[in-house]
């Protein structure tokens, strides 16, 4: 479990993890509506992540808790 | 067009390598790259951030010095104390010149150095009552200090002193900020995490002091962050922003006070000079306070020109006619400048050695004097950084990450650059091979380069670099030509 961070641009989500400094983007993620947020995300450079699914923050940019599945480092 | 094509840099790169052991040849290998401006991402072609190679020379620093020399240090009116031993604190004080305005020892304290001179006893018994005492001491002989950083070296952590329960007690007795600060220099692989940890710790112990007091505000409020006013590079940078319209809050941390740190949430937009050592704390504001933070580049007419466009499009059109205004008033200058020194430099070739954000940001300015980069490296960037540079450069040049001393020089032998713009480690070395050399860390003594009046400044030490008639002196007298014979001497046959 690590802290993430989404950002919105104007491509669409970026996803940051501080610890790390890894920045890229979001190519998918699996619930992007108000009511259900999260689930499985996966990034530009290959990496996927897993956010349990929630409500959609209010405002980006937010940071989260988030699993990683499988991942460049 | 580059120095060399692709196929002599990939050459030049395999023959370098050639000298390392296998192991440390293939680890290397991973670190040097040659542009290519299609890439998107240069995760593939380039490793950033990794640990040096035991055995080579590299040019690091360490987490000490990218927290106290470059993010704390320059913060006038809060008093840095270096707790370990004394020599990190005194080889690193007031080195990178930070200017600021104020009395040195009375209400500014960057150019003091204050340690608890750790002894063996320090060592032994801990150094927890020597910082409370040193802390009661700087009280009462520097009482206008606003607030006390505890920059920890490296003993601080391996006898594990608990700093946080000393900063603790003593920001209640004094009611001031007392911020412990864990930079100790075996923390991470270079003075990146340095910067990290200082980020972390202003977000813990400043930022939010003052939420929720009053603040009059406008609408065009900014914050210069990532600015450390080497040379004055934040007030020649301040200027042009002050002149379109805007009113500069806080500068960070250059010429910068705890008032001002704390009062930066309050900020419409958060400039981002140095984006390696101030991401964080900007990333931190924009979620927290809903600030958003942008990357701006003032080393060069170009880049100033597109810079502050792009700065005032975030606000209205008095920002934007403010933006043109600037432009107008300082594009005689600039051409002027240029005027004078593109003759001088015109196909000039640079290659750049340098920290956080020099390596792409200066090659805007160098464009403009007619030079050219063809190659360049950080000491301690992350892949982020070398996102951004791919775009900078020109294709087919050579980029290089945290480079050993052995390949910078092969490197240069191989790519003879007109000027090597790098640290003071370097400096002499190129000075004896005869290449003219820029110190790009504190600008060489020199000053301010960001801004309009900072590119003067620029092109007319980059000429007098380049174009100094020493260069042409390298050579012994004795070695110039072929000496005929001893004999035929006159000084040695009067002799």
């Amino acid at each position: 479990m690590a802290n993430i961070m989404i950002r919105k641009s104007d491509k669409g989500y970026v996803f940051y993890m501080p610890k790390r400094d890894i920045e890229d983007s979001i190519v998918s993620m699996e619930f992007d509506t108000a009511g259900k947020w999260g689930g499985e995300i996966k990034l530009g450079n290959g990496g996927a992540y897993y956010i349990e699914p929630q409500a959609a923050p209010a405002r980006l940019p937010y940071s989260v808790r988030a699993r990683r599945i499988d991942g460049v480092e | 067009m580059a120095a060399l094509t692709r196929e002599e840099t990939e050459a030049l790169i395999q023959e370098v390598l050639e000298v390392y052991p296998e192991k440390a040849k293939k680890d290397r290998a991973k670190h040097l790259m040659i542009n290519d401006k299609e890439l998107e991402s240069s995760k593939k072609c380039i490793t950033s951030n990794r640990k040096s190679l035991p055995g080579v020379m590299t040019m690091r620093g360490c987490a000490y010095a990218g927290s106290k020399g470059v993010v704390w240090g320059p913060i006038k009116d809060i008093i840095s104390i270096s707790h370990g031993p004394i020599g990190c604190g005194q080889y690193a004080r007031a080195g990178r010149r930070n200017y600021y305005v104020g009395t040195t020892g009375v209400d500014a304290f960057c150019e003091m150095n204050f340690t608890s001179d750790f002894q063996e006893k320090d060592i032994v018994f801990g150094g927890d009552k020597k910082l409370a005492k040193l802390i009661g001491e700087i009280e009462g002989l520097f009482p206008l200090n606003k607030g006390i950083s505890i920059q920890s070296e490296c003993p601080v952590g391996l006898i594990g002193d608990d700093i946080e329960a000393v900063a603790k007690k003593a920001a209640k007795e004094l009611n001031k900020p007392v911020v412990p600060v864990r930079c100790e220099g075996f923390r991470g692989v270079s003075q990146s995490l340095g910067h990290h940890i200082a980020n972390d710790s202003v977000r813990d112990w400043i930022i939010s002091n003052r939420d929720g007091k009053d603040f009059e505000k406008t609408p065009y409020d900014v914050a210069i962050l990532g600015d450390y006013n080497i040379g004055g590079d934040a007030w020649a940078s301040r200027i042009l922003l002050e002149e379109m319209g805007l009113r500069v809050v806080a500068q960070w941390s250059g010429d910068g006070t705890l008032a001002e740190m704390e009062n930066t949430p309050n900020v419409k937009l958060n400039l981002l000079h140095c984006y390696r050592s101030m991401n964080y704390i900007s990333r931190h504001m924009e979620e927290k306070y809903g600030i958003p933070w942008l990357e701006y580049n003032f080393f060069g007419p170009t880049k100033i020109r597109e810079s502050l466009r792009k700065i005032a499009s975030f606000f209205d059109d008095s920002i934007k006619e403010g933006a043109e205004r600037v432009i107008a008033k300082y594009t005689p200058m600039m051409d002027a400048v240029i005027a004078k020194y593109k003759p001088r430099l015109q196909g000039k070739k640079v290659m750049l050695y340098v920290g956080g954000l020099r390596p792409r940001h200066v090659v805007g300015a160098y464009e403009d004097l007619g030079m050219e980069v063809v190659g360049a490296g950080y000491e301690f960037a992350h892949n982020d950084d070398y996102d951004r540079t791919i775009k900078e450069m020109g294709d087919a040049t050579l980029i290089y990450d945290d480079v050993t001393g052995y390949e910078f020089e092969e490197f240069v032998k191989a790519m003879k650059p007109d000027l090597i713009g790098s640290g003071i480690k370097e400096k002499y070395v190129f000075h004896k091979m005869g290449v003219p050399f820029r110190q790009l860390h504190s600008w060489d003594y020199s000053g301010p380069y960001h801004g309009c009046d900072g590119f003067a400044v620029f092109a007319k030490d980059m000429d007098l670099t380049i174009n100094n008639p020493c260069w042409n002196l390298m050579q012994a007298p004795w070695q110039e030509k072929p000496a005929k014979s001893l004999l035929k001497d006159p000084l040695l046959k009067a002799a």
